[in-house]
Order: structure tokens, then sequence, then C-alpha cells
């Protein structure tokens, strides 16, 4: 997909890549996530838990939602609060967020004892994100994140983007909308030679 | 507010088991399956209520078997269609535990019903009360194999549509050894002088080595089928 990429981010920096559809952004991302196996190269994070890999520090917030529509809104979150191991290596601070606070905070409190099915794309979304808080991990990899998000949400996200910054996190995220996060680097990604900015 | 870190096996135990009970899952389709397959036969073999009685157990667990593959095709690729699996395998748990406790809930929630369903099915193939109790016996024992076989089939086509065809057509052969030895035990209760431990306790076997054997090569397979 793509040859000669090689980028550094710092702790606490936020990444945006951007380019054309289909020049793999999202293969990218998903290869961070280390669900595609890289042909070449290599992949590390500095000062690393020991025994984890990169993915198991990474959040990956796709395209799909992993929601169960048979599950209820509050069922699907506690699920991956115990399920997902957190990640915490120094330097990574985030404020703990009970699964009840953070959908409150996202406004899906009225949903909570509501099976998923009955939720909207955009709250689907919501939820999806609220898998980030409940499990504190380091980096976050974003697919086109604002995508199904109305504006109120998609300002909401990017204050919470914000704050993860700010906690030490750090962020990758593919997309098309401006995003304003700081500290933030941006990688073009194009037909030939990609360079970050 | 954090949950103890050990926690994680019995929350995705419970949550597989929520989901096979609710809408859309596939908890009672497979106990309704083997009620219609073993039903239908007396229907073909017609009314000798001997032969009935003699190839029952042999009925009772080809119901079995089939009511087993019929719901293991989504065991994974419903995890997969709605990006479940991915978040799976950056979980940081052991993937071929997180396949085992898998492998339990469907099994809870299709295996056990077609063992509790197998006496009163018994009672339509005029199965005496001994036969029916070794059929239950070697179901209980063998069917747990059908599912950790079925589960490495299950993995393998997991990025296939329609991989449901392709998975009966893979398992079914692997699961010969189960079968024959879940029947010729079964059978001891019918046929004098047959022994009944040897092919059961061959039977556990089976069913611990797929306990090891599935899960391992499941998550492998799992961990190739990313693309």
């Amino acid at each position: 997909m793509f040859t000669g990429l090689s980028f550094a981010l710092p702790a606490a920096h936020g990444l945006v890549v951007t380019g054309p559809n289909g020049i793999g952004k999202s293969s990218l991302l998903r290869t961070l996530a280390g669900l595609v196996p890289p042909s070449q190269g290599q992949l590390s994070l500095e000062g690393a838990e020991p025994e984890k890999t990169v993915a198991e520090h990474a959040h990956y917030f796709g395209h799909q939602s992993a929601v169960k529509p048979a599950l209820t809104t509050l069922e699907n979150l506690v699920f991956w609060q115990d399920f997902l191991s957190p990640a915490l290596p120094a330097g990574f601070t985030p404020q703990a967020q009970s699964p009840s606070a953070i959908l409150e905070l996202l406004g899906l409190e009225h949903t909570s004892s509501l099976p998923a099915a009955y939720l909207s794309a955009g709250q689907t979304r919501r939820l999806a994100l609220a898998r980030l808080f409940v499990c504190p991990r380091p980096i976050w990899l974003m697919d086109e994140p604002t995508s199904a998000l109305d504006t109120a949400s998609e300002a909401l996200l990017l204050q919470l983007m914000q704050a993860h910054l700010d906690n030490g996190g750090m962020i990758v995220t593919a997309t098309h909308t401006p995003l304003t996060m700081s500290p933030c680097l941006t990688l073009q990604l194009a037909d030939e030679e990609e360079s970050p900015a | 507010m954090t949950s103890p870190e050990n926690n994680w096996a019995l929350a995705l135990l419970q949550r597989e088991l929520r989901l096979a009970v609710r809408i859309g899952g596939g908890a009672l389709v497979g106990v309704l399956f083997f009620l219609a397959v073993v039903t239908v036969i007396p229907f073909g073999v017609g009314p000798d209520l001997n032969l009935l009685a003699r190839i029952g157990p042999a009925i009772l667990w080809i119901g079995a078997l089939l009511a087993t593959l019929l719901g293991l095709d989504r065991l994974f690729q419903a995890d997969r269609d709605d990006g479940t699996l991915d978040l799976m395998l950056m979980a940081g748990r052991p993937l071929e535990l997180v396949v085992l406790i898998k492998c339990l809930a469907h099994w809870l929630a299709t295996g056990l019903p077609l063992v509790l369903a197998a006496p009163i099915l018994g009672i339509f193939l005029n199965l005496e009360p001994l036969a029916m109790g070794a059929v239950t016996a070697t179901l209980l024992a063998g069917t747990p194999a059908l599912t950790l076989i079925g589960a490495v089939g299950a993995a393998l086509t997991v990025s296939l549509r329609r991989g449901g065809l392709l998975l009966a057509v893979l398992v079914v052969p692997l699961t010969i050894p189960v079968l024959i030895f879940g029947v010729s035990a079964a059978n001891a209760a019918l046929v004098v002088g047959t022994p009944f431990k040897v092919p059961f306790v061959v039977l556990c076997a089976l069913s611990l080595i797929s306990g090891v054997v599935g899960p391992v090569a499941a998550a492998m397979a799992l961990r190739f089928s990313a693309d």
C-alpha cells in the first residue's frame, strides 16, 4: 500500500493523517493497531509497558462501532471496561471514568438501559467513543472520528481529544475535516513520497 | 469503579450467553432443528419400532452434529462484521482463552440444550431407558468436541461470505472420530457384550484433545484473518 513511510510522534502530540481516498490512511491506522502485519519495517513505542505490544497500548476507533444491538448501552460499555486490559505507561495520567459518568458526558445516559439497536448512527458512534474512556490507553487511533456526529458532538469530541493530549496521550487520526488539536503534526500521504510536516 | 483484573473471562462469558439468548442469538434454533431432524426420521424409515430402536443412537448423534454445525458459522463472523473481532485482537487478552470461553458459551447455549433434549427425543425413537441414558451421557461427553472442532472451521472461514457451507464441508470429516466413538459407546446399551467404557473414554479424550488443539488452531486462524 505504501512504502518509504517513516515518522516519529512525540508524547502528548496528535498526528493528523491526510490524503486522497484510497491512499492508505485507514491501512496505516490498521497497521499501527497491529491488525495488518507490515510487510517491511517496524513499529515501536518508547516507554511502553513491558510484555505488551504497541497495539495493546492503543484504542482503535474505526468505522465499525463494535456495538452489539441486542445488549443495552450500559452492558456494551461495561463489557469493554472489564474485557480490555488498560495500559498506563509512565507519563500518561488520565482521569478514570466510570461507564455511567462517560455516558452522561456524551449525552447517552437516558439510553443506558435501552438495547443499543434503538440508538441512531450518531449515538452508536458516541457509544463506541465512550469505550476509549472506560479503559485508559495512551494511543488513540481514530479513523474519520467525526463521521456521523453532529456539530455539538464534534466540538465535544475535539475537546475530549485535546484533554487526552493534555493528559500525555497520543492521537493518530485520519480525517478529511480539519481538526484543531495542539500540539499537532500533519502527515500528508501522497502518491510518490511522504514527509511529516 | 474498576473491576479486578481477572474478571474479563467472566465478563466475556456473561456477554456471550446474553447475546445467545437475546433476539438474534441462536440458542434455541439448534435444539429446534435437532427436534425437526429427529422427528422426521421415523416418517422416512417407517413404523418399524425395532429398527428405530437400533438406529436411534446414531440418529440422535447425527442430529446433534448437524444442529451444532448450524449456528457455528456466526461464532466469529458476527464479531468480525461489527468490528468486535479487531478489538478482541487488540484487547491484551490471550486469544486462545478468548476462543475457549466463546466456545464454552456457545456450548452452554446450543450444545447443552441438545443433551437435555436427547432423552425426550429418545422416546420418539423407541429407545430403552438404558439406551437413552447412554446416548445422553455420550452426547454430554462428545458435543464439546463438536463445538471445539467446529470453532477451527469457523475461524478459518470467518472472512468468507456464505462461509457456512464451506464450514460444514471442512468440519464434518474432522468430526467422524467423535461420531464413531460416540455411537459405539451408545450402542453398548443396545447390543449385549459390546464395551461401553472403552469408546466412552476415547470420546472423553477426543473432547479434551480438541479443548487444547481447537482454541490454539482457531486463534491462529483468527490472527491471520485480519486483512
